[in-house]
């Protein structure tokens, strides 16, 4: 029972980023129908701008401090923030602390602007086009997008820590009754899960309640009708492609203190993420989420050692394993509609 | 708009090209090994001889290959008879005397590893054939040593591995033109062992966590040997997937197995979110068998370190060579070791150069530049079995790890191993582990035999 509350726990968060960038490709592919392998890289991107963040906020400026040395003998350059120069030890310390969050609010406008860009400036073009055609541009932009990240930043994983008060892991089990030390979980992985919630609860507000999302309903379910109507589709579509970009920012910057990012995050989750949408269903934002917390609980439970020691290597493949039976027995997915795009 | 016609099998076909575009390899050749032959593949004819550096320029091992890169200029730099000649000063073999490599220039062509075995064969393959490189060296992976060493053996000319770790490159797969100056498995458990035992105590359960191919097989292997060896008992080991990024689903449930270490068999990105995600999970506060939780990571390296941050403090490993050496440090015991005057060389001239010290792989890949020219002049021949004779049962000092000898009968170097512990309060970026104990060459030494493989004999190629 323990281990099993576990893996759920385990599960979660992982589902939670699994949903964030299912639900961001899902809301691009139902409102522009188009294949965006790029999706990952913004993933990654919103991880690096809490990593330009805390670059900007750790600006310093150096003195020698006679005492010490560095590693060619001379006397040591110790190097002081200007943030916590101007602010003060305490009050510049705390913002540095809480870098990641903080940069919540420099990754929104960057990623709106980035999700803005590529849709005008390069994924308009192709959506007349095959969709042999989009996946191969949107994933040489992925890659052009990550070398332009690995250029920058290097290749080497960055530390980016959770703010010090969500440092540490907690013990659900005892606070459930269970065993101590049975159940720990992490507070930044509950931080991750609660965050990513609330993404997808503001997400579906947004589409149900507000007369935009209806409109951007109404464009996906007929898009040519509601053009008829004299509504500028496109422009709504065009911010739907700048609202995805910026979840999947998010999703990616909150998940920095998770994993160190590096230029390669993005395409470890893309892949993952494209079998979520199948299995949710294509085009089904609440299939997105769904399969992206069931195959990320999935995940879990097929890496428990007792799992591994019955049917070896089943971590490596219980993703694709899900898949195909889905896709076998559900072709439209969890929750995709009967008869769409089944041919 | 409305003639978009999307289907999920046309999605699918869409990625199945884009698949089977990116897994298809870089070059294919067939032509034999080119270059203008007296003897031997590619004999240097003019005045100059080129070399090839086959390192990671592209992947996740970039930087470290970045690194590799710079130590190997360095070195032809100080080969040719520029800068201030580095480690050719304290190198206790006098026969290099900066005019190149048997007074012919030395220059150099690069590869890109990718670290995938079959890039990595391809760039050496079109370094070999098309730039003439007479010796190949470089890379930050066993598995891209393994391959490579192989084609150089089939190509006919000398194999100076570089950051390779797993007991095979000089165990089962070991070759007559390969040589490895980087120190393996086997030498790390033998090394960490006793430095775990007398930190941790001798009745400690431990839990492991391997990476799913070669190397994790080996470290894990060796350290489980090692340390049960000493009275440790083994819970568990878990093979986790090359590919994983997110560790917290095997973590999670070490806490319920009664064991009281994690051993992360784990190298590079997967060490970096292996052990950043056991520190989230809060391992090192935990209490278990009424000890101290404790977490190891066998093979170190400085960049693996500086991306998982604060998570490596306090945390033991091992490393084939640290810069601190060139400072001298106080070991575990308390006792004041002096400063090398080797290490002192190369990071004055490496940080001179470049404004950082080197890591272990620069550092390797510099010393096996410098070895092979050597072994070139003092064999008098740049022919790969000529050369090869002048490496085996060497005895050389003053390259950083005092006194080594390249093994004749696997090729493998035995030198003294560092074991090393994430440093409490690093002074920058780079100074991120103190070297904790030097464990003497002779408690890391086994029989050649007991990896298997044959050396086979050198092959001279043309």
């Amino acid at each position: 029972m323990d281990a099993i509350l576990l893996q759920i726990l385990n599960g979660l968060d992982k589902g939670s980023a699994y949903a964030l960038i299912a639900l961001g490709l899902t809301l691009i592919f139902g409102t522009l129908g188009v294949v965006n392998f790029a999706h990952g890289a913004l993933f990654m991107v919103g991880a690096f701008c809490a990593v330009t963040f805390q670059r900007i906020l750790n600006i310093s400026f150096q003195t020698i401090d006679p005492t010490k040395k560095d590693f060619l003998g001379n006397p040591l350059k110790v190097d002081t923030t200007y943030i916590e120069s101007w602010l003060g030890p305490n009050l510049g310390s705390g913002i540095l602390d809480w870098a990641v969050p903080i940069s919540i609010l420099f990754a929104i406008p960057v990623m709106i602007l980035i999700g803005y860009v590529m849709e005008r400036g390069l994924i308009k073009h192709f959506y007349r086009r095959p969709h042999a055609d989009q996946i191969l541009v949107t994933f040489g932009l992925a890659i052009v997008l990550q070398e332009i990240i690995k250029f920058f930043y290097g290749a080497n994983p960055i530390p980016t820590p959770a703010p010090e008060m969500f440092a540490g892991s907690f013990d659900f089990g005892a606070a459930v009754g269970l065993a101590e030390d049975t159940i720990i979980y992490p507070y930044w992985r509950l931080v991750y899960f609660l965050f990513s919630m609330g993404i997808i609860a503001a997400v579906f507000s947004f589409l149900q309640f507000t007369t935009f999302g209806m409109v951007v309903r109404a464009g996906m379910a007929d898009r040519e009708t509601v053009g008829l109507l004299g509504i500028n589709i496109d422009r709504r579509f065009t911010i739907m492609f700048a609202i995805a970009a910026v979840v999947a920012g998010l999703a990616g910057l909150m998940y920095t203190p998770i994993n160190a990012p590096n230029y390669h995050m993005g395409m470890d989750f893309l892949v993952l993420s494209f079998v979520v949408v199948v299995v949710g269903g294509m085009g089904s934002l609440s299939g997105a989420v769904l399969a992206g917390f069931l195959l990320g609980i999935l995940e879990s439970f097929a890496s428990m050692k007792e799992v591994i020691a019955i049917l070896p290597g089943i971590n490596q493949i219980i993703i694709y394993l899900v898949a195909i039976i889905i896709l076998l027995t559900r072709p439209r997915g969890l929750m995709g509609r009967k008869g769409v795009m089944e041919d | 708009m409305s003639d978009i016609k999307i289907t999920r099998r046309g999605i699918l076909k869409g990625g199945t090209i884009a698949g089977a575009g990116l897994a298809m390899p870089t070059i294919f050749t067939s032509s034999a090994w080119a270059g203008g032959h007296s003897g031997f593949t590619n004999a240097p004819t003019g005045n100059t001889v080129t070399l090839g550096f086959n390192v990671p320029q592209s992947g996740p091992y970039a930087d470290e290959g970045a690194d590799e890169l710079r130590a190997y200029q360095l070195a032809v730099e100080h080969l040719n008879g520029e800068g201030d000649g580095g480690m050719l000063n304290t190198f206790s073999s006098k026969a290099l005397d900066g005019t190149g490599i048997l007074g012919k220039k030395v220059e150099y062509v690069t590869g890109d590893t990718q670290t995938k075995s079959d890039a990595a064969r391809a760039s050496a393959r079109s370094m070999i054939e098309k730039d003439g490189a007479i010796m190949i060296t470089g890379g930050s992976s066993s598995g891209v040593a393994v391959a490579v060493q192989a084609l150089c053996q089939e190509a006919g000319v000398i194999f100076m591995a570089g950051l390779t770790h797993s007991n095979d490159t000089t165990g089962k797969d070991k070759k007559a033109n390969g040589f490895r100056h980087f120190f393996n498995s086997y030498m790390t458990g033998a090394a960490l062992a006793p430095v775990l035992a007398n930190a941790y105590g001798n009745d400690r359960k431990a839990y492991h966590l391997t990476a799913d191919y070669n190397w994790g097989y080996t470290t894990e292997e060796a350290v489980k040997n090692s340390t049960e060896a000493l009275g440790w008992e083994t819970v568990a080991a878990v093979r986790t997937p090359l590919t994983q990024t997110d560790f917290s689903s095997y973590i999670a449930p070490v806490l319920q197995s009664g064991a009281d270490v994690l051993v992360l068999n784990h190298y590079g990105g997967n060490m970096v979110n292996s052990l950043t995600n056991a520190v989230q999970f809060g391992l090192r506060e935990k209490m278990v068998n009424d000890k101290n939780f404790e977490i190891v990571v066998p093979l170190y390296s400085r960049l693996m370190a500086k991306g998982a941050g604060a998570n490596v403090k306090g945390i033991f490993g091992s490393t084939n060579w640290h810069w601190s050496l060139a400072q001298g440090f106080t070991d575990a015991s308390g006792k004041k070791v002096a400063p090398d005057a080797a290490s002192a060389a190369f990071v004055k001239s490496f940080g001179e150069k470049y404004g950082f010290p080197p890591s272990q792989a620069a550092h390797t890949c510099y010393v096996q530049t410098i070895l092979y020219a050597d072994a070139c002049t003092r064999a008098k021949s740049f022919k790969p079995s000529a050369v090869g004779e002048a490496l085996e049962g060497f005895r050389f000092d003053g390259l950083g790890n005092g006194p080594t000898l390249y093994r004749a009968e696997d090729h493998q170097c035995f030198k003294d191993v560092l074991v090393v512990r994430g440093k409490e309060n690093p002074t920058s970026e780079y100074d991120l582990l103190e070297v904790v104990e030097i464990t003497p060459v002779d408690q890391v030494i086994y029989d050649a035999s007991i990896f298997g493989g044959e050396l086979g004999g050198f092959n001279n190629g043309a």
